[in-house]
């Protein structure tokens, strides 16, 4: 437990206008420079807890958080839930990334998609926001592909190109987390295994967590997995113990398809 | 067997339907073009009503329609910014999309009837600003509800992505969301326009008509529309024949804008 950049004690997650919390009171180390997978059957609460991290869930009103979600920065411990003003949030999704599901290239082009954070962090000056594309863009492997138009528009690209320009995107800002929400459930098995790639390569940069139905990909990815269900986190260990060696029965169970 | 001959029977059926329905409305701008075209002249566009032409018309009806456009765009954009992205759906947005969906059916002529009791009456007159305001009203629901539905086609994904780098809200909204919904929105505008540049009913008895051409508009204004309706019941071939000529116009106008709308949105994909 030395090298955390993130850690959730005793987190619950109640959704607005329901009675039940969507997560009891979990606790979840997030080491640096790992790459951490939760997994679970669809409704365990993998993805809610992913969008707390961020605190994407504030987009929509109503919603209640208990507990801590603690991000370790500058070797100073800030309690992400306490953030109330709107710049402190940006603050926290500039220093947290995030990749959705779906590809979602903004209507612009290839280098204003990924210019876009920059300049919403006031990064203005035109020589270093083209040198932190083109880093971004080689960091996302898919600067070969896009160097001759980065000013054509993003819609034209493939999904599996989108998805690491939106990877590219997050990248550019430098952040110290990156939330994945299945990010190549949407995609075809060779986009897939290039983003799968990708995200190994990146975390030598920066801390990884990554929600996902595949369980292949958990064990192919991850050195920590999570495995949640029903709202509980029940499971939490290396990934080869998890996979080889678990402790709780639910888990085997889940691992080894016999439900979810 | 039965089902085949059902299917027969449907066929001709709805092809005969098809048939019957297209062919009345090529008959009407078959005759609209034969009798309009015969009865154009140089002179239509270059002369006042008073001297035979419609030249005042057109700018009089192009002139309430574009300040009406000037209100109800901004106005109606943002109510449907309001409803889509601010108001988070509660009861209020509820009522209001209801009442602009009422507002948007009710007839024409309603609404004629409203603005010249409240913008005429008082002021003893008929006037260009009454016919401008009865526009506007029309147009206000049309355009609410075709920002609210054009946004809410942009996936919820988008925003959240938008957030997710370190967007406000409003920024997203402003440089991302609306500009994946402009063409569905400048669409609707399009055909909006195109919808209130052809009404009679709200200008009937609001700004009515003038043969002279002017650009005051507390006064009566020149219309396009009501000019057709008079011109059509006067007795003298001549004024027949202008009527004619000024419903071609209208026509080939109102069908101008609505092809650029569908032409537009048909690019987009």
């Amino acid at each position: 437990m030395s090298n955390l950049i993130m850690e959730t004690k005793d987190f619950s997650f109640t959704y607005a206008g329901v009675d039940a919390p969507s997560l009891k009171k979990i606790n979840l180390p997030i080491e640096k420079n790992k790459i951490t997978a939760m997994i679970g059957p669809s409704g365990c609460g993998k993805s809610t807890l992913l969008r707390a991290m961020n605190r994407i869930h504030d987009l929509y009103p109503g919603n209640k958080y208990e507990g801590e979600i603690n991000l370790f920065k500058d070797g100073k411990k800030e309690n992400i839930l306490k953030l109330k003003r709107e710049n402190d949030l940006i603050r926290l999704r500039q220093d947290v990334g995030m990749i959705f599901q779906k590809p979602t290239p903004f209507p612009m082009s290839i280098y204003d998609n990924v210019a876009y954070g920059m300049r919403l962090a006031d990064v203005k000056n035109k020589s270093e926001l083209d040198d932190r594309v083109e880093k971004a863009l080689q960091d996302a492997a898919i600067w070969k592909e896009t160097k001759d138009r980065l000013h054509t528009s993003a819609l034209g690209m493939s999904g599996g190109q989108q998805q690491r320009l939106c990877i590219a995107r997050a990248v550019a800002l430098k952040p110290d987390v990156l939330l994945f929400d299945e990010p190549t459930s949407a995609l075809d098995p060779i986009s897939t295994g290039a983003i799968e790639e990708l995200i190994a390569e990146l975390k030598d940069e920066v801390s990884i967590v990554i929600v996902t139905h595949n369980m292949q990909q958990a064990s192919r990815l991850s050195d920590y997995t999570a495995f949640m269900y029903l709202g509980d986190l029940i499971e939490y260990d290396k990934t080869d113990t998890i996979f080889m060696n678990p402790s709780q029965k639910l888990t085997e169970d889940y691992i080894t398809g016999r439900f979810g | 067997m039965n089902r085949l001959l059902l299917n027969k029977i449907i066929l001709v059926l709805s092809t005969l339907s098809a048939v019957i329905g297209i062919s009345f409305l090529f008959w009407i701008l078959a005759t609209l073009t034969y009798k309009g075209v015969s009865s154009l002249h140089l002179s239509t566009f270059t002369q006042d009503l008073v001297n035979g032409g419609i030249r005042n018309l057109l700018v009089g009806q192009f002139t309430m329609a574009l300040i009406a456009s000037a209100i109800a765009v901004p106005i109606g954009m943002f109510a449907g910014i309001w409803l889509r992205e601010y108001s988070n759906q509660n009861k209020l947005a509820s009522v209001i999309r209801n009442l602009s969906d009422v507002m948007m059916s009710a007839p024409s002529i309603v609404i004629g009837v409203f603005v010249y009791a409240l913008f005429v009456a008082p002021f003893g007159n008929y006037n260009g600003f009454a016919g401008v305001i009865a526009l506007t009203i029309m147009m206000i629901p049309i355009i609410i509800s075709t920002t609210d539905n054009m946004l809410a086609l942009v996936p919820k994904e988008l925003r959240e992505a938008g957030i997710a780098l370190g967007g406000s809200k409003h920024t997203i909204i402003v440089q991302i969301i609306i500009k994946a919904a402009k063409v569905g929105i400048t669409t609707g505008v399009l055909l909006s326009f195109a919808r209130i540049i052809g009404e009679t009913a709200p200008l009937l008895f609001t700004s009515a008509n003038n043969q002279f051409f002017t650009m005051d508009l507390t006064g009566q204004f020149p219309s396009l529309t009501v000019s057709i309706y008079n011109l059509a019941t006067y007795p003298d071939e001549e004024s027949r024949q202008l009527a004619w000529a000024a419903s071609f116009v209208l026509t080939a106008i109102v069908l101008i804008i609505n092809l650029t709308g569908r032409y537009m949105t048909r690019n987009k994909k």
